[in-house]
């Protein structure tokens, strides 16, 4: 069965190759003066910007594959290649094949500040896709923007990529952290009204907006502590008795998953047992089992991930990976065909849509584009895709998508609560029931060049 | 003395080189001259310290850190040009360089590496303490500009490469004419036995203070110049693993020797990139490219000591001398400082055997 899918894939590369060599032969004497004429469907391939060759597209990354965020983080590249090879086998993006080259800044904005140069001075990429973190990003953006190398698809929910008259070629994708807090305020505000919060922030850009949003929403008499971590130490215990002492009922976290392990299993050592709501940065049930299994088990205890993590609630911006989505479906099947051996996560499904996104938006530059088609493409606006809300791009807004549904998890699957909420980054921006539905996987699994 | 115009020639030399490969290089390898130069001008600081006054430091990244914030705060609240910046950066440093070495200058191997270490682990956390000043974790923007006489066309890296350069030679010939003046024979007196120095009159503990003000100073510049080619300044690039990989640089290029500071570099810079690059393009996947250089990191550092006992340099000085013959003695004797730390009466029946194996 499996087999004969490939096969006929193959067939089908091979014959969409045939049809745009012949084409492209056929075109190649007439459309040669007017190279700039891309929307033609027939005009011969050409090397049309820095990275595009008439068989390829060359892009880059920087990614934490050793290091503190290693752990879960890592498998996102991998997995965005993984769908960038599935394109590849399936035609490509007008026939040119994708080349996706990620190298290892092990979360060090110095070996970030090198590495990017090195992908952007000597391997000469078309364009950064997808650079992992905001401390090592913030290394990057000023230099791929003086070079004028566009910058899209942050894999960081930092607002501050949302400039686009200091930096036009760069671009957000996943939901920000101030609107992710505003939905997770708005929604604490509501279900847990007169009992008493208490905050759990990493102490950085990405904790410090969840708050911001937090408190966009939520009525300052009913927080009676704000406790914070830095990555660096894993000494969690004061911040948690205190939480506790504070006699906190909720606990909202902003925590990458580590900490969120760290926190659970604090509280549990502490006799302390508050509803934990989790922002997406953190609660993958996954990630976030097997973190609570390994740390449970260096410390001589044995817990089970998926019983623990029952009863968190937290946000989300991509499907839930249930077997009837059909985007958990066409993930799968790619999964299964080219990173077998990676773990089917929240880390891999995100890697697989911001891939997803980008062939959309490739296709949409056109077929012989050049740097600043890319950019006006997306600023044009771009479907959204697998993701559960529509995306903000415009030429003002260099943001991602812009809502997530509240969810709950159980047996470690997300299982969503209520409607999708969108919203925007400002304090008095309303949250509203995002009406459209959402985007059904193609059959072919590849974003259509006319979309 | 006329070793003073033999330095400038050499770092004269040195200079045209960098210019000429600078110019025939692509962009890249430009930056990657210029981070040589970085880590060069850091490691020449671990040099003298721990190759010449004997002391350790785990806490360079540290002294680092000062001149890098040091710099991105002046460029942002100030602007002055970027050569004042360098030498307020190196003016910073040294004044923290003093503070330590004073405390410092108190305690002895294990100690004094435990103290520096304290420094290391505890000095980025102050950024994240103060977000307002010094921009928590995302850190601070440093904006460095080619100057407009060079024309707009003129790549900024080659600029970086010429600027990061020229300061890691001044710093060098600097250095030289430090450690072969009464100052560097204090270091090496201290260095091989305390009592004998103090009772030559020598103080001890203000030679101690002394090496480390010269060794932050340098550890400092090397921050100014990181934060203008990378353009950030951010905890996360002044780690505890800088610290290390400055004092393996110091020890593979061959702990004592100013040249060997070169040597190290060019391994820390080099080795990493060619490996990656080695393994990506023999087909293994980045995730586990990304681990090799780790490995090779290892491998390297082995060898070296197995191979070269006194470092690169060493090994270089011995290899010549072997294939010269013996009467390079004084020559070499010259040229570079024991390149060790330990008492030179180790050194001589070592190069001594050589000799005679291969005559």
């Amino acid at each position: 069965m499996k087999k004969s899918q490939r096969l006929r894939w193959q067939a089908g590369a091979i014959m969409t190759s045939a049809l745009l060599g012949v084409a492209a032969c056929s075109s190649s004497g007439s459309s040669s003066s007017s190279s700039n004429s891309s929307s033609s469907s027939n005009a011969a391939l050409t090397a049309s910007a820095p990275g595009i060759t008439p068989t390829t597209i060359t892009i880059g990354s920087h990614q934490p594959l050793t290091g503190p965020a290693a752990p879960g983080y890592s498998e996102i590249a991998p997995a965005a290649t993984a769908y960038f090879d599935y394109v590849n086998a399936n035609g490509g993006i007008y026939g040119r094949k994708i080349v996706y080259k990620y190298l290892d800044d092990g979360y060090d904005p110095t070996k970030t500040a090198s590495v990017v140069r090195q992908l952007a001075l000597q391997d000469n990429i078309y364009a950064l896709f997808n650079g992992l973190g905001t401390p090592t990003h913030l290394a990057a953006v000023s230099f791929l923007n003086s070079e004028k190398i566009p910058d899209v698809f942050v894999a960081s929910g930092c607002e501050c990529w949302n400039a686009p008259s200091t930096y036009p070629e760069t671009f957000g994708w996943q939901l920000d952290y101030i609107s992710e807090g505003k939905i997770l305020g708005q929604y604490i505000k509501q279900h847990y009204a007169g009992k008493k919060i208490g905050y759990f922030y990493q102490n950085d850009e990405f904790g410090q907006d969840g708050v911001k949003g937090l408190d966009d929403e939520i009525p300052a008499s009913m927080v009676v502590s704000k406790q914070s971590y830095v990555p660096t130490n894993v000494n969690v215990g004061p911040a948690v008795a205190a939480l506790r002492a504070s006699g906190a009922q909720v606990v909202v976290s902003f925590s990458i998953p580590a900490f969120t392990a760290l926190l659970k299993l604090t509280s549990l050592k502490l006799g302390f047992s508050p509803t934990l709501v989790v922002s997406d940065v953190g609660s993958d049930p996954i990630t976030l089992g097997g973190l609570l299994e390994a740390f449970a088990k260096q410390a001589g205890a044995t817990v089970n991930g998926n019983q623990l993590t029952n009863g968190i609630i937290t946000d989300a911006y991509l499907p839930a990976l249930s077997a009837s989505d059909s985007w958990y479906v066409l993930f799968k099947k790619i999964h299964d065909q080219y990173e077998p051996k990676a773990p089917l996560d929240g880390n891999f499904f995100y890697g697989m849509s911001v891939a997803y996104t980008f062939v959309q938006a490739m296709f949409k530059a056109g077929r012989n584009p050049t740097r600043a088609d890319l950019t006006n493409a997306i600023q044009g606006g771009l479907p959204q895709g697998p993701m559960v809300a529509p995306f903000a791009y415009s030429s003002t807004n260099h943001l991602g998508v812009t809502g997530a549904y509240m969810g709950v998890i159980q047996n470690g699957v997300v299982v969503q609560q209520g409607s999708v909420l969108t919203t925007d980054t400002t304090a008095t921006g309303p949250i509203t029931t995002y009406t459209g539905s959402e985007e059904q996987a193609p059959a072919s699994g590849i974003p259509s060049a006319s979309s | 003395m006329q070793t003073l115009p033999r330095r400038l020639a050499v770092a004269i030399i040195v200079a045209v080189v960098v210019v000429f490969l600078s110019i025939k290089l692509n962009a890249f390898r430009d930056y990657q001259i210029a981070e040589i130069a970085v880590e060069v001008t850091a490691v020449a600081g671990i040099t003298v310290l721990t190759g010449l006054s004997g002391q350790i430091s785990l806490g360079n990244a540290a002294f680092m850190a000062i001149g890098a914030y040091t710099t991105a705060l002046v460029l942002l609240h100030l602007n002055w040009p970027f050569y004042l910046v360098l030498v307020i950066a190196a003016a910073v440093t040294a004044v923290a360089g003093a503070i330590v070495g004073i405390a410092a200058a108190r305690l002895h191997g294990p100690y004094l590496a435990g103290a520096t270490l304290l420094l290391g682990v505890a000095l980025p956390s102050v950024a994240l303490a103060y977000p307002g000043i010094f921009g928590g974790e995302q850190g601070l923007n440093v904006t460095f500009t080619t100057p407009a006489f060079l024309g707009v066309n003129f790549p900024p890296t080659r600029w970086q490469a010429w600027v990061t350069a020229a300061v890691a030679l001044i710093v060098l010939v600097l250095l030289a004419n430090l450690t072969h003046s009464r100052i560097g024979r204090n270091w090496r007196a201290v260095r091989d036995n305390e009592v004998a120095a103090a009772l030559d009159g020598i103080n001890v503990a203000a030679a101690r203070v002394r090496a480390f003000v010269v060794s932050a100073a340098s550890a400092g510049l090397a921050g100014a110049l990181l934060a203008i080619i990378t353009g950030t300044v951010a905890p996360g690039g002044f780690t505890l693993t800088l610290s290390i990989a400055l004092l393996t640089a110091a020890v593979i290029g061959g702990l004592g020797s100013l040249p060997g500071a070169l040597w190290g570099s060019l391994v820390i810079v080099l080795v990493p990139t060619y490996v990656t690059d080695v393994a990506t393009s023999h087909g293994l996947s980045s995730t586990v490219g990304a681990n090799i250089p780790v490995a090779a990191y290892g491998v390297v550092l082995i060898l070296v000591m197995l191979v070269f006992p006194h470092g690169i340099q060493g090994g270089l000085l011995r290899l010549i001398s072997a294939f010269l013959g013996t009467n390079q003695k004084s020559r070499t004797g010259r040229t570079a400082p024991p390149p060790h730390v330990t008492p030179s009466a180790d050194q001589a029946p070592a190069s001594q055997h050589e000799k005679e194996g291969s005559s």
